[in-house]
């Protein structure tokens, strides 16, 4: 170990090499079929690859299918209460920014009972990946309408159809002050899938990826075009953005689209029936409060210290 | 009654062993600065102190108006001041309507003295002529002795805008009154403008100084409380200022909140100070992600903190849960105020002790405590921190909006370095350590923390078993709970039985916890001295309890909480046991130690007067009821 001290040094431990397995937990208990599979494997590869020590990895959690995610991981985890994952990640990384952390919810998590902290988190901007991973529906719980699940669409219970649009977490992210990096990717797509959770690791800063999962049980239609007919979907690329040639080889519009351009990522983030897939917009000039509230470690001695000169203002 | 004054007789010194006096202002007038101010030089001159807030619950309340009263009371005394004490001696009020509120709250001594502006007597607009004499005539009823003093006229010969001058005039004129220590006045008007310019600390000098070469002129009277220079260092400040600065002394990093009265001053006075030590005031996005943050920091290894209110303990229950399951280090302190629901924001009760004990579905066993004085929330952060570390536990620190305003001088702490947290260990895990491998005696484990080399483990809010592994096997959840409460047990096993203030026997015990102790001890030792046969204990720890209140209890004839939450009286319509709403106290020690313990409650919105409480336990004595 090259810094001497584990808390200090960030990432690859140059000591000894990492198999894929050091990251690799349980067998994980998802139904067979189900997207998040593809996201855990990816996930996990991305961390060998990058030779994260597993202790200094942190995935966050809230309560849903997608949230067991942490189990099945060989790193430290937090699997919390639904939809409050992102504060808790907030304060991991506050105060121990040498921790890489990761942040995975479902769509009923981050963008209903979670809402509130998924638009503050946008905007404090604190160095994370947060994964979303998208199945349209409540699926521990179910077959429950979610805020994404599309017009119409029938669950357990709006069994006539769900009654309003889906909300569209790609417009809502970037509609956020301050938002620094929104993706969107799909669990059939692992190259894409790859590429994306490796320019959202890179990032510095709330990288928000969108990752369509596929649920065999509840929603198997919702996505099944997109999968299996990849001509109907929209690659953005840009030299600057995401690039994966399988991905791209597949027959889907190839669309160039400049990261750095807001108001057109906006635009290709509506909707219009068609799934697009890579990074709608990255910023990494913006704000980060992880940084700014930074502090230093102060030894208990000059912390009691200071105390003390503070005591004086208080002195009779 | 007179309303002018004249030649300036001789003035007469009342020598008193305590007093209590009152400035009230409209909102915005700074009555609270002046009386602050004031509170702050009679502690460094050596008097006993307790300094409260007359808040008004708007932010700007029409002026004129009683509900517009804002302003402090401050009662100083010869010994220690514990509390605010009974109605008022001296009260100076910026008009006649603010001094209705107080007359109308009972807050005046019978024959206190008022000095009151008198420039509404001569006001231009006849609507305020009336209003004056419509005061008047209603104060008429009681003997009040009333002042009448130009305050906007004097202040005009210093300042353009005496409305903001006049609580330095008022500064100065108590300061003739009570024969303060002039250059000691100065020095705090420097301290309050220390962030102005050297122009306006001269300018509140001045006007200070008007107002106590106005007083000597003009008043026939001056007060005397003995004042004894400290032996030992002593510091001032409120209950909030003091959770603040344990916090630090306790190593503790982050305070993680969301606004909140009467809580939300201690993020003030840590959002100025914090960062100097290293620490992160974070004012998250709501309740639930400031308690989210806290106990993500906890988790990676610091000790975190979160300050809230009522409604906002409320916000909080699942993440209580959560840190409670998870095992995770947290300290939550609860400022608490009047309730149900909105409640009385500004104004104190103590009311949370069932929800912060109960409020959690399934069983979540934590440790509470109460700190009684001002000094007691400087040190009791210390133990809150090291309480949370050590059980892997919530911690959960019930303050009150009687401690968070309150002002009283207390022994300069010595500090010590050890109160402080360790910063995270990056030691690896011994081989084959699991997350939560309780020491089934003890019920304690140690603490994993991220960038530990082998102690990769997932928290999680599921039934989990010693190596956090998610099962619904019927023998770990039994075991689960079992440790998570036994760690509790074994901690109050340290505990040392409440001390008893007065005789170990007699005829009543009055048992009490929080803020109310000085009150309680007072009330106490005045039924003595009429003879009765009263002692006190108050309860530091209420979650588990402190060991030793059966036999306590047993020494006398009978036993009472006080406390400021709802209860009915025994003898309301329709009350009967089983429908009875007892005090939280009484609840906890009836169902827990199977003790037959009475209950005297009230929810005034201001802090128990000792005066109530030695009534009741009159009545109490003479006739086994406490109305």
């Amino acid at each position: 170990m090259s810094t001497g001290c584990s808390l200090l040094g960030c990432g690859i431990d140059e000591e000894h090499a990492y198999e894929q397995s050091a990251y690799e937990g349980p067998l994980a208990r998802w139904c067979p079929g189900c997207g998040d599979h593809m996201i855990l494997a990816v996930t996990q590869r991305l961390l060998f690859e990058h030779q994260l020590r597993p202790e200094q990895v942190v995935f966050v959690s809230g309560i849903g299918c997608s949230s067991r995610f942490p189990h099945y991981m060989k790193t430290y985890g937090f699997h919390g209460i639904h939809g409050r994952a992102l504060p808790v990640a907030t304060g991991i990384k506050l105060t121990r920014p040498d921790l890489h952390v990761f942040t995975v919810m479902g769509d009923g998590d981050c963008c209903s009972i979670g809402a509130a902290h998924w638009i503050h988190a946008i905007r404090y901007n604190v160095d994370m990946v947060a994964m979303l991973l998208d199945n349209n529906i409540y699926g521990l719980t179910k077959n429950q309408t979610s805020p994404t699940t599309p017009q119409g669409h029938p669950s357990n219970t709006q069994p006539r159809g769900s009654y309003l649009p889906a909300l569209n977490p790609l417009t809502a992210t970037l509609g956020v002050t301050n938002a620094s990096f929104v993706a969107q990717t799909a669990d059939w797509v692992p190259g894409h899938l790859h590429a994306t959770l490796e320019a959202a690791y890179r990032h510095k800063g709330f990288a928000f990826v969108r990752i369509l999962q596929r649920c065999p049980v509840w929603t198997p239609a919702i996505f099944r075009d997109a999968a299996q007919d990849p001509k109907r979907n929209e690659i953005l690329v840009d030299s600057k953005g995401i690039r994966d040639a399988d991905t791209e080889k597949l027959g889907g519009k190839i669309v160039p689209h400049d990261p750095s351009d807001l108001h057109a990522a906006r635009r290709l983030a509506e909707d219009g029936g068609v799934v697009r897939l890579g990074l709608f917009y990255r910023d990494e000039s913006k704000p980060r409060y992880d940084e700014t509230r930074h502090q230093p470690v102060f030894a208990a001695e000059e912390r009691i210290r200071i105390l003390d000169e503070e005591f004086d203002r208080h002195a009779v | 009654m007179s309303t002018t004054t004249t030649t300036p007789p001789r003035a007469r010194v009342q020598r008193s062993k305590e007093h209590i006096l009152e400035v009230v202002s409209d909102s915005g007038e700074g009555a609270q600065k002046c009386g602050q101010s004031f509170g702050a030089v009679s502690a460094k001159m050596g008097n006993g102190a307790w300094t409260v807030e007359i808040i008004p619950a708007e932010i700007q309340p029409p002026p004129r108006t009683p509900g517009s009263a804002s302003g402090v009371r401050i009662r100083i005394g010869e010994r220690e001041v514990t509390n605010w004490g009974d109605e008022a001696d001296l009260c100076v009020a910026f008009n006649e309507q603010v001094l209705l509120s107080r007359h109308r709250l009972g807050a005046l001594k019978e024959d206190a003295t008022i000095l009151v502006e008198n420039m509404w007597a001569t006001h231009d607009d006849p609507l305020v002529r009336k209003a004056w004499e419509g005061a008047m005539e209603e104060l008429s009823g009681r003997s009040y002795r009333i002042v009448g003093v130009p305050m906007e006229e004097q202040c005009l010969a210093v300042t353009d805008n005496p409305k903001r001058g006049k609580n330095m005039f008022i500064l100065g004129l108590l300061a003739w009154i009570y024969d303060r220590d002039m250059e000691r006045v100065r020095e705090q008007i420097a301290l309050q403008f220390r962030k102005k310019s050297k122009e306006v600390y001269e300018k509140n000098v001045e006007l200070m100084d008007l107002g106590a070469r106005w007083a000597e002129a003009n008043l026939d009277f001056r007060v005397e409380v003995k004042a004894v220079p400290p032996s030992a260092p002593m510091v001032v400040m409120n209950g909030n200022q003091a959770l603040g600065m344990g916090a630090m002394a306790a190593g503790l990093d982050l305070c993680a909140m969301y606004p909140i009265t009467p809580a939300t001053s201690v993020s003030h006075y840590l959002g100025e100070v914090f960062e100097s030590v290293g620490g992160i005031v974070h004012q998250a996005e709501d309740e639930i992600a400031a308690i989210g943050a806290a106990i993500g920091a906890s988790y990676a290894g610091k000790v975190a903190f979160t300050v809230t209110s009522g409604p906002g303990l409320a916000l909080k229950t699942e993440f209580i849960g959560l840190a409670v399951m998870t095992e995770t280090p947290l300290v939550i302190i609860d400022v608490q105020r009047g309730g149900p629901s909105t409640g009385l924001p500004t104004k104190v009760e103590q009311s949370d002790l069932l929800a912060a004990m109960f409020g959690q579905p399934g069983d979540a066993p934590k440790v509470i405590l109460a700190p009684s004085t001002i000094e007691e929330c400087f040190h009791c952060m210390v133990t809150a921190r090291r309480i949370a570390e050590a059980l892997r536990c919530v911690v959960i620190v019930l303050s009150d909006a009687n401690l968070a305003t309150g002002v009283q001088p207390f022994p300069r702490p010595r500090l010590d370095p050890r109160w402080q947290a360790a910063q995270p260990d990056p030691a690896p895990v011994p081989e084959g350590m699991r997350p939560y491998e309780w020491d089934e005696r003890l019920g304690l484990s140690r603490r994993f923390v991220p960038g530990q080399p082998g102690g990769m483990f997932v928290a999680t809010g599921l039934c989990h078993d010693e190596g956090s592994k998610v099962t619904y096997a019927p023998e770990v959840n039994q075991k689960g709970c079992e440790m998570r409460s036994r760690k509790v047990a074994t901690f109050q096993q340290t505990l040392l039985p409440p001390p008893v203030v007065g005789p170990a026997e007699g005829d009543l015990l009055l048992l009490g916890w929080g803020s109310t102790k000085g009150a309680i001890e007072e009330a106490a030792e005045r039924a003595r001295g009429e003879g009765l046969r009263v002692s006190s204990a108050h309860l530091s720890f209420l979650s588990p309890l402190q060991p030793g209140l059966p036999e306590l209890c047993r020494r006398f004839r009978q036993v009472m909480t006080v406390e400021i939450n709802y209860s009915d009286r025994a003898d309301a319509p329709f009350v009967a046991p089983e429908s009875r709403r007892l005090g939280q106290l009484a609840y906890v020690l009836r169902g827990q130690l199977l003790l037959d313990v009475d209950c005297w409650t009230r929810v005034p919105g201001e802090p128990l007067r000792p005066g109530r409480i030695l009534e009741a336990i009159r009545e109490k004595l003479s006739k086994g009821v406490a109305r």
